[in-house]
């Protein structure tokens, strides 16, 4: 009798303490989804009627240079961003796990740029990017188009886009690092391993788990990446054709240009994207991700 | 051995204190330009520290953009969506980590996927949303989006699991029921993960740009990011007003980033993975 009372409890307060995020989710959320897919068939436009149009938007897709070079983009700026950037944030979390004084210092200066909107960080580093008063063409010495070149702005973005992101992956890897029992390298150390083997053959292998989630999360941040592209290239620059990505393309076409059927079919294709990519690397996890203790 | 040792220490420092530099830089060179005019940042060679530290640009980029109502409603957009998230996440994770009820694995399996998805996928019937409720313009459009959170709610449940089912057998033979339990015995105890998702909510709303640059473009109802974006195109060339304006939209974070940089950083730890 008492275990019924409990069970007809749990269902009351269940159903009611779920209902708002459900009724959210469904509104916000799932109803967006389904309407996203349905639009991505329909000439739909800003305003007035719009009707169904077939596989049209898709074919208008895959035959346009724009959209093609778009992913192109993409794609290269993962390969510029992801590898270096994680490697690099391995790096400072290996030393940040160092016994060093002033830990928390040095880890509070690599972590800053993630607590500064990208909006004003874009501004900052292309004033420094400048071709004819900028500082960094100043030091070094060079007369690069880092802003209005189109084969080169991709790299530029990608350097404020690795130096934003080192800090936020570095506190990730060192949480890992720091979970790794002390006695393996008291038993390494006693081995006769050096440092580097130690890094080698202990800390990456338990720290892979972690570099996994921050690989992946990595990926799917930069395979979204637009709001540095949009304060750094932005409209009007002659770079801005070549140099897009699929979501900034996703949100000229839909906010700019108003092609709201269009530019759901680039925003499905933008998420099946990233989806793949998350699905390869979690079959490529079985050959080097170690999840034994 | 012990020569061995320093040296890899002194190499340590070295590195970190390279990558510090490197990461500090840019935000001092924002500092030194706003305060230079614009014809000393087009000096070659460059001057390093302004000839008179003048306010000029400070004037001129508040003229230009109303600071005060943008610090408003990006605060206000913070401080909504951090209440919504806290409140319906935390009722909704302890739901799903301490109740029984029909459908629970079915809901929770929508949580989980709606977490996947990239959540540009929503945007324009998102947008088409407020357009449609004439809501454009508005406090509540900003927050719209994030009024829920999926991975909040996911987090939350974590943080629920993890606390003894004990705790909630004692509190009902006490004579609470489920949402006494929750509010007085459950609640308090999620206070560490409750932080996280607070900070992670709040650096997320300050920082997102697309949303409040769409949905919200009456320069007076916008948020930072964006009515710093606006700034882009019209006066792209005079940088000292451009690192003033970005100075003072990036300055209350910062601040609060140096009042509270530990819970910041372990409350971006803690919800890392998204």
């Amino acid at each position: 009798m008492k275990k019924k009372v409990r069970t007809d409890q749990d269902h009351f307060w269940g159903y009611l303490m779920v209902a708002p995020t459900i009724i959210g989710l469904l509104v916000l959320n799932v109803y967006p989804f389904l309407q996203t897919i349905y639009l991505s068939f329909t000439n739909a436009k800003v305003f007035g009627k719009y009707r169904f149009v077939g596989l049209s938007n898709y074919v208008k897709m895959i035959t346009n240079e724009e959209f093609l070079r778009a992913t192109w983009n993409t794609i290269l700026f993962c390969i510029l961003t992801v590898p270096l950037g994680v490697l690099l944030a391995l790096v400072v979390a290996v030393l940040l796990n160092a016994k060093i004084k002033g830990k928390t210092a040095f880890r509070a200066i690599f972590f800053l740029p993630m607590v500064v909107a990208p909006a004003a960080v874009a501004m900052v580093w292309k004033w420094m990017f400048n071709a004819e008063y900028g500082i960094i063409n100043t030091v070094f010495h060079t007369h690069i188009d880092w802003i209005t070149d189109p084969n080169v702005v991709i790299v530029t973005v990608a350097i404020v886009a690795v130096w934003s992101a080192i800090g936020y992956d570095a506190v990730l890897l060192l949480s890992g690092i720091q979970n790794v029992s002390k006695s393996y390298y008291e038993a390494a150390g006693l081995d006769g391993c050096n440092k580097i083997q130690q890094f080698w053959y202990i800390t990456l292998p338990m720290v892979s788990p972690t570099l996994f989630v921050v690989l992946i999360m990595r990926l799917m941040a930069s395979l979204k990446v637009y709001d540095l592209l949009y304060m750094m290239v932005g409209e009007g620059n002659p770079a801005l054709g070549k140099s897009q990505s699929l979501i900034y393309l996703f949100y000229r076409e839909s906010f700019v240009s108003g092609n709201r059927g269009y530019a759901s079919a680039i925003v499905i294709w933008t998420v099946l994207l990233i989806g793949i990519v998350t699905l390869l690397q979690f079959l490529g996890q079985k050959k080097w991700v170690n999840y034994e203790v | 051995m012990k020569k061995n040792r320093g040296m890899s220490t002194g190499l340590t420092y070295a590195a970190l204190i390279i990558g510090s530099v490197v990461m500090i830089f840019p935000f001092v060179w924002m500092l030194l330009t706003a305060f230079k005019t614009n014809a000393e940042v087009m000096q070659i060679p460059p001057t390093i520290l302004p000839e008179n530290w003048n306010l000029d640009s400070f004037a001129k980029v508040t003229d230009l953009l109303p600071f005060g109502n943008l610090y408003l409603n990006t605060i206000l957009l913070i401080v909504g969506r951090v209440v919504c998230a806290v409140v319906f996440c935390s009722m909704a994770g302890y739901a799903f980590a301490k109740l029984n009820f029909r459908g629970k694995n079915i809901l929770f399996t929508l949580i989980i996927i709606q977490q996947m998805i990239p959540g540009q996928i929503f945007i324009i019937p998102q947008y088409q949303m407020i357009a449609k409720l004439g809501a454009g313009n508005t406090l509540f459009a900003l927050i719209f989006p994030g009024i829920v959170s999926a991975f909040g709610t996911f987090f939350l449940r974590q943080a629920y699991l993890g606390i003894p089912d004990e705790i909630g057998e004692a509190a009902y033979l006490d004579g609470c029921n489920r949402w006494q339990t929750f509010i007085k015995v459950m609640a308090p105890l999620t206070k560490a993960s409750v932080a996280a998702l607070a900070v992670f909510t709040a650096v997320f709303a300050y920082t997102d740009l697309m949303w409040p640059m769409i949905v919200n473009t009456d320069i007076n109802a916008t948020t930072l990011s964006a009515g710093l974006s606006s700034l882009n195109g019209q006066f792209s060339t005079n940088y000292p007003v451009l690192m003033a304006g970005s100075l003072l939209a990036m300055l209350p974070m910062i601040v609060l980033y140096l009042l509270f940089q530990k819970q910041f950083i372990e409350g971006v730890a803690m919800t890392g993975g998204k």
